[in-house]
Parts: C-alpha cells; structure tokens; sequence
C-alpha cells in the first residue's frame, strides 16, 4: 500500500540500555519495544499489540535499576538513562513463580505459548500440591456461536476491553468479584443471549488461552479432530460489506473451521463483526 | 454504547433511595437525565447503591437496573463494581446485620472463642432470625474496645451502629433488639497532657462544635496560612521535614509542591480515612473527636496547591467518624469557612464527604480514586504519580488523616518548633495504636525515637503474671518482632534499618496467652480476601500463601517443612517484587516476619 505521508517533524529518541546493550527507541515507546528492538524475547500473557497494556499478568516484569519493585515492560514507557535487567536472578525469579501461579490454577492446554514459558522458567506448578484451588468450572455454552470455558481464564482483561471502549463499545462483560474468585461475568451472571452481547466474537480474537473459542473450533477439539498439522491458512477480504475487512480463514478438510483477523491489518487491527467472524457457513 | 436493561424494575422504596442520590428523574418516565449528566455523575454509583443497601439491606437486580438506568453505566460493569465491595451485597440480606470483627487485635482479646460461641448460641453466620444475621469481619477499628461488632440495619431511618466489649450476650442483644448495647468508650490514656500536638484537643474540646473549636485555636492556622501565601505554607511543611502517615513516608512538602507547579487543571485535594489496616484506629479517633481540624487542614492544603474541591474518603465501617466530619463540613460551610469566599478572602474551596463500601484496598491511593469515581477498586499502574494524574486524572494531593493533622500545628508553631521533638530522619510526633494483650489500649502520641519498649510501658505492658510473645508493628502489612526487640527506636530510619516498617503505627501486643498461627492464619486469610484480584501474583499468591500457611499450621507439609518454608519464602519474594500495589507486596511481610524473626516453624515459638 503506498500512502503519501506528511513530513513529521523529527521524532525525539530515548536512550537506554537493556541487558548492558545500549539502545534507542522513540519517545513514548515502552521497555518491551527496546527488548523487541534488541531481539529479547520476552514473555508476554496478557498484552496485545491491539489493545492498551493493562500490566496484570506481570510475567513480562524486568529488573529497572533504581526501582524498588520490578516493572512491566509491556507499559512502562522508557525513560533517557534507564538500565534495566531481564534476565537477572529477580526477574527470573518472579517470571517462575508467576507461571507455576498460573499453572496451578488455570487450565493452559489451550494456551500454547505458555507451555514453552513454563519450560525456559524452570517452573514446576506441582510444588503448590495436589489440594492448591483452581478456577475449573463447567464450560458455559448458551449461544450458538461461542463457548466460554473459564476454567481457561488467566483474568488478562482483553475480552473485556475488546467488547468495550477499544473496540466494540458493546460492553457486555466485566470483570466481577475481586481475589481468586474474580472472574469475568456479564450482569448478574446472566447467559450471554440476556446480555448486551452482539456477537462480533472480537473476545475470542483477543483471548490469549482459548478460554473463548468458536463453537466449531470448540466441537472439533472435544471430537478429537482439531487437527492443525492438517490445517491451512488463507487470507482474504470478507465479502459483506464494503469496509473490506482482512480475514485470515483456517481451514481443515476443504472447510472452514475458522475466521480470525491479523492484529497488524489496517483495517481491522484484528476486530471483526458477526458476519465477518462467523458469516462462512455458505461457502463450501 | 448498546445497553440492555435488566428485566425487573425497582420497588418504590429502592426507586426512592436512588432518586433521593442522584435526584428526580426527568418528566419522561425512565428517560434518563442525558448522557452528559449521566458522565458527569459516574462518581455516584457508589453513593447509589449505598443508599439501596441502606434502605433495604441488599442490592436488588431491580435496584441494581434502577440505577443502571439513572446513571446510564453498563449493567456488567456495575454488577462488577457492586460485586467488588463488602458492603454492597448482591445476595439477599436481612435488614439487621451484626459485623462481628475477628481479625488479629480482636483475636488477641478473644474474638475466635467469641465468635464460634455466638455460632454455637445462633446458628452458622449468614443464619437468619426474625429478620437479623451476624457475619464475621476484617478488622472493625475499634481495637481498642476489642472484641467489636459493628450493627447495621437497614429501613426508612437506617442505623450503624459500632460498640466493643462484645460478648454472645451482648451480641444476642443487638441481634434481638437491633440496637447496640452501651458502649463504654474508655477516655484517651493522654488526654490533657501538655505535649500533645495531633491529640491536644481529643477528649478536651467538643468535635461538634465549631465555636469549641475556634476557642481552642482553630482556624488560627488557616489564617496563618493565608499571611504566608502557598509558596510559604509549602516550603514550611518541607522545611519541617514532614513524612507522610500513610506508609510510604513520602515527604509531605514534596508532593505539595508538585501539585501546586503542575500546568493541568483542575487540582484536588484527597484525605485518604479509608484506615482498615488491621490493628489501626489513630485516624478514627482523630476523626471523630477532632473533625474541625481536617476540615481546616485540607482548606490550608487546598489554598496551598490551588484546589477548590477536596474529598474525603472516609473508610463505610466508621459510623459515628462520617458523622461528625459530614457534620464539621456543614458547620464550616454554614460559617463561611468552606465555600466560595472562605474567611471573607476571596479563597473558594469546598469538601465532600465518601464513604467506602468494604474494600481494604482503597486505602491505596490510587485505587481509592477510582472508588470515588464509581469503579472498581483496583489500584493503577504507577507512574504516572497521583501529583501528576490522580483523581479524574488530575493533579491530586492524597494524605493520610494523621498526616494532615499535623499540617495546622506546624503552620502556627513553625518548622524549628516541630523538629525540636523527634529525630533528624523522622522529625515531631507519631501516633501509635496500642491494642492486645495491653494493659490500658488506645491511641498514643510520642515523639519519633522513642522505644517500642518504652511505648509498651506507657500502655501498662502485658497484664501482670504474663509475658510478652511479640508484637505487631505496623498491622498486617507489617511485621512481628520478638521480646529481644524493644530497644528499636522507633522512627522511618531505624525501622527501616531493622527490616521492619512503622506501617501506620500498629503496636499489637501478644502475650503468652495468645497463639500465634491462628493470627497467622488470620492475616493469611485477610490478604485472600482482600486482594484485588488484578494482578496474578497478588490473586493467585495470597490464595497460595493462605493454603501454604494451613499446611504448616496443620502439621502437614507438602514435601517438607523446609521446602514448604523456602516456597513461601520465593512465594513472598515475588508477591513482594512483581505485584502491582502495596498490598501484594506487603501481603508476606507479617508472615515472613514469624518465621524469620520469631523462628516459627523451625523448631522456635509455636
């Protein structure tokens, strides 16, 4: 796409050093953008690149010298001087414990990512005992569409703000509760077709451990026949309306099992509507 | 915004609780008052559902809808705020309801036995008789009247009502008669003593009289405050040296200071009286028997850092405290003290009273703003700094009750005067809540440096023929020390020093008569119930500690007893390191602490 872009006036740098490597990154970047500028993989469970860094998960903590505490790097925003450790006893340290937490509690066999975070941490969740209290519930399937499977529920917040004022301004769930029984609700714990909910599934677009899944995706997997090995990818432009939406259609035996959008696009930094997230049932 | 109402309406003692909130609606029925006055009064969420509460004893869907509609919030995201408080129930409650405290200073006078009594003579909390139950309670703040209870009931005319003393028979009484027995009020151990700043005029001048007050040199320092002008009146607390009494100990000048220079407006004064560290009640007292000089102190913080609008955030457990301060501010108001011309000198600034709903954690500041904005309590991600976007994400000055107690005696004494008392680190006085196993509990005004043993002293010490186990300093966030500590000085530095912290002035006093792992159980259970939930090593870690703890308690380790004690120990090191706020990382401290310094669990106190 080519796009004639006005000259900006030189944007300021902030200069730091991460990992005793110096580096620069633009005003108002923050430190997971220096660690991602110098390659350093750091850990991230509830930050999208789509939605505001709400900083809960805290597994993408660093060493900041100075600070009394460790900082989330998905939101704090880099300051000129700053030296900061992501690799450092501490850092590790909480990095460990933060995902034998989660581990302990939540069910992650759906959350791909952090079945290699548990791996490079060292983390052994089995150390809380067989008695530690988990968040495993019944899966709720009262619509059509989509399961919520909260047992799969880490809180990181993104269904909540994608259905509300960052992307689909419906705001039909919110977190409820508070401590280890918080958990996201609509009002009154009412099933989902009582509530506000319009369906546009940007949820399940933004859940980090499947705990909101497509109801094909959900089925096939109880089957046993979610095969990804046998899966293929496609991009295309959804055919409703005339914002042309990106789509990006997984398929599996010549049918669609389902449609997602990048968080990257342009057009739909990853949100779709009804239509374009479950509107493919006629094309065969 | 696709807002779906909740299906049953309210009944017409909820729809007038609301209305007599958030006023009359408009002509049309259900029609609310326009989006625009609906955003500007998201703050009275809170104050809604209150009232319902108040009126009827739970929060009703229908009333729940009522409000919902009125204020045109999403109904999830207030079920989620609703849902976040204690005082906010959503399940159906009768209209008297006993709060019966068992936390750690009642515990120390003997509220477990109490309560498993009263469950023994009335049946399981959450039993209801002839329209009343009972529930156990975090910490009440009357630690000093331990055991306490405090008695709501909900009507037309609602009441809430605090006493001490409690027994099953006193406690059956008030279930009975939905009234409290008579509270005896023991006076204040200092009252009249020369030497006394902060409480000078507790127990001496009557807090409901604005006349009493200005007689005993009230609104001397507002005046004085005014001759200086704001640059003075700042640089007076800084050169004072004033340390804030909150826990942070954050210089008071400091953060004055950079909310006066700061270019974005409107600026806010905030008076965090949301007290509910276990074991604390100084601010309580300061703020039932000495309401006049809050009011003074944050008009003299609001002249100084250009505000025009203070809040208070006064804790929903401290009945008779918001009384008397709603009262101070009407009196003031009426008086011209509050208002657009304070004094006649052209200075507008005015005050409002909030009540908290049950929620430990809006004692943080930042979680306590987004309480006065109607949300859930979860604290913010810090920076940015209160001083830079605090309350409706403008500039806030936020102080602790004590700390602004402070602020008139120093305008009128002068920076020299209130350093000639404490240390170079910790300059003038400090409150202290002695409770427990103490001779004669309340609240105790020293100068900074004086010893933990010499503030057990002034108390009486432990009650003859027993000894002293340990002490809690600092409340639950803070830590137990041993009977070969008392020559701490107690000061920000020294504690500092010795790993412990001042916290808000805790002295709970354990004698041999009193075990300590089911304090320890208790303050575990605290934390569970009081976090957030927002952040996982704060959500999961205080669930894990609690089960970690039980364990240890029970004698039945996971493993070992050394693995169990190195997981809590990496378990506290994380809460301490990676968690968003000061309660998950403090929720190890007092834990820590009795194994560390008291040697519990490896082979020492039990």
């Amino acid at each position: 796409m080519s796009l004639h872009l006005p000259v900006l006036p030189e944007r300021r740098t902030v200069e730091l050093t991460v990992d005793g490597a110096p580096v620069s990154v633009p005003e108002g970047a923050t430190l997971l953008d220096a660690c991602q500028k110098l390659g350093i993989d750091v850990p991230t469970l509830c930050f999208a690149r789509n939605l505001a860094p709400v900083n809960v998960c805290r597994v993408c903590v660093v060493e900041l010298a100075g600070a009394r505490t460790l900082v989330p790097s998905c939101s704090r925003k880099a300051e000129p001087g700053m030296v900061v450790a992501t690799d450092s006893e501490r850092v590790r340290l909480s990095r460990r414990l933060v995902l034998e937490l989660l581990a302990s509690s939540v069910d992650l066999s759906t959350a791909p990512r952090v079945t290699e975070y548990l791996a490079r941490y060292g983390a052994r969740p089995e150390r809380f005992g067989p008695g530690a209290q988990t968040v495993a519930q019944p899966v709720k399937v009262d619509n059509d569409l989509y399961v919520r499977d909260y047992g799969k529920c880490i809180l990181c917040m993104k269904c909540v703000q994608a259905c509300g004022s960052e992307a689909q301004n419906t705001f039909a769930i919110a977190v409820a509760g508070r401590g280890f029984p918080a958990h996201i609700s609509t009002e009154l714990d009412v099933p989902l077709p009582e509530s506000a909910c319009v369906y546009c599934g940007n949820c399940i677009g933004v859940c980090p451990t499947g705990a909101l899944m497509g109801r094909t995706e959900h089925e096939l997997r109880a089957a046993g026949a979610w095969e990804p090995e046998r899966q293929t990818e496609a991009e295309t432009i959804c055919p409703y309306c005339g914002v042309g939406c990106s789509l990006v259609l997984t398929v599996q035996d010549d049918r669609i099992v389902r449609a997602a959008s990048n968080e990257r696009s342009e057009v739909t930094r990853g949100h779709l509507c009804i239509k374009g997230r479950f509107g493919w049932a006629f094309v065969r | 915004m696709d807002l779906k109402p909740l299906s049953s309406g309210p009944s017409p003692e909820e729809r007038a609780a609301v209305d007599a909130v958030l006023g009359p609606p408009d002509a049309a029925p259900g029609a609310p008052r326009g989006l625009a006055w609906a955003s500007a009064h998201r703050h009275l969420l809170l104050p809604a559902l209150r009232a319902v509460v108040r009126r009827v004893g739970w929060v009703r869907p229908g009333a729940l809808g009522y409000v919902v509609e009125r204020l045109h919030v999403p109904p999830a995201e207030a079920y989620g705020v609703a849902s976040f408080y204690a005082l906010l129930p959503l399940d159906a409650r009768p209209p008297a309801v006993l709060h019966v405290c068992d936390d750690v200073a009642c515990r120390a006078r003997g509220a477990a036995e109490g309560v498993a009594a009263l469950r023994a003579s009335f049946g399981e909390a959450g039993t209801v008789r002839d329209g009343a139950t009972f529930h156990t309670s975090p910490c009440l703040g009357l630690c000093e009247r331990a055991p306490a209870a405090l008695l709501t009931v909900a009507g037309e005319a609602p009441r809430e009502e605090a006493f001490g003393a409690v027994t099953v028979e006193r406690a059956r009484e008030a279930l009975a008669t939905r009234r409290a027995p008579e509270d005896v009020r023991p006076p204040l151990p200092q009252r009249g003593a020369p030497e006394l700043r902060l409480l000078a005029r507790v127990g001496r001048v009557d807090p409901t009289d604005l006349d009493a007050y200005r007689a005993a040199g009230g609104y001397q320092a507002l005046r004085r405050a005014l001759e200086l002008g704001p640059a003075a009146v700042v640089r007076a607390l800084t050169e004072a040296g004033l340390l804030g009494r909150g826990g942070a100990a954050f210089p008071t000048g400091k953060k004055w200071q950079a909310v006066a220079q700061a270019a974005v407006r409107p600026h806010y004064v905030v008076c965090n009286a949301d007290e509910s560290e276990p074991g604390t009640f100084k601010d309580r007292v300061l703020l039932e028997e000495d309401p006049f000089a809050l009011v003074e102190a944050m008009t003299i913080a609001g002249f100084a850092v250009g505000a025009e609008k203070g809040y208070v955030y006064l804790r929903g457990e401290y009945p008779l405290a918001a009384a008397r301060v709603a009262a101070a501010i009407a009196q003031a108001r009426a008086r011209g003290l509050l208002g657009p011309d304070v004094l006649g000198r052209g200075l507008s600034f005015d005050l409002e009273l909030c009540r908290g709903a049950g929620a430990y954690v809006c004692g943080e500041e930042t979680a306590l703003f987004n309480s006065l904005e109607g949300r859930r309590g979860e604290p913010r991600n810090k920076p940015p700094f209160p001083v830079e976007a605090g309350l409706f994400g403008k500039p806030t000055v936020v102080n602790n009750v004590e700390t602004l107690a402070n602020v008139p005696w120093l305008l009128l004494h002068g920076a020299r005067t209130y350093r000639s008392v404490g240390t170079a680190g910790s300059p003038g006085t400090r409150l202290f809540c002695l409770s427990g196993c103490v001779v004669e509990p309340g609240v105790y005004e020293h100068p900074f440096g004086v010893t933990l043993r010499a503030v057990l002293e002034r108390a009486g010490g432990v009650p003859s023929g027993r000894s002293l186990r340990a002490v809690l300093l600092g409340g639950a966030a803070g830590s137990f020390v041993g009977p070969g500590e008392l020559e701490l000085p107690l000061t920000f530095e020294d504690t500092k020093q010795a790993g412990v912290s001042l916290g808000s002035g805790v002295v709970l006093v354990l004698d041999d008569t009193v075990a300590l792992e089911p304090l320890l159980l208790r303050i575990a259970a605290f934390f569970r119930d009081e976090s957030c939930g927002q952040c996982v090593p704060c959500r999961v870690g205080t669930e894990r500690q609690e089960e970690l703890v039980q364990r240890l308690c029970a004698g039945r380790p996971e493993g070992s007893r050394a693995t169990e004690l190195a997981l809590l120990a990496e378990l506290g090191q994380a809460m301490r390191d990676a968690s968003i706020c000061g309660l998950g990382q403090t929720a190890s401290s007092a834990i820590e602490s009795a194994v560390v310094r008291l040697g519990l669990w490896k082979g020492g106190a039990s």
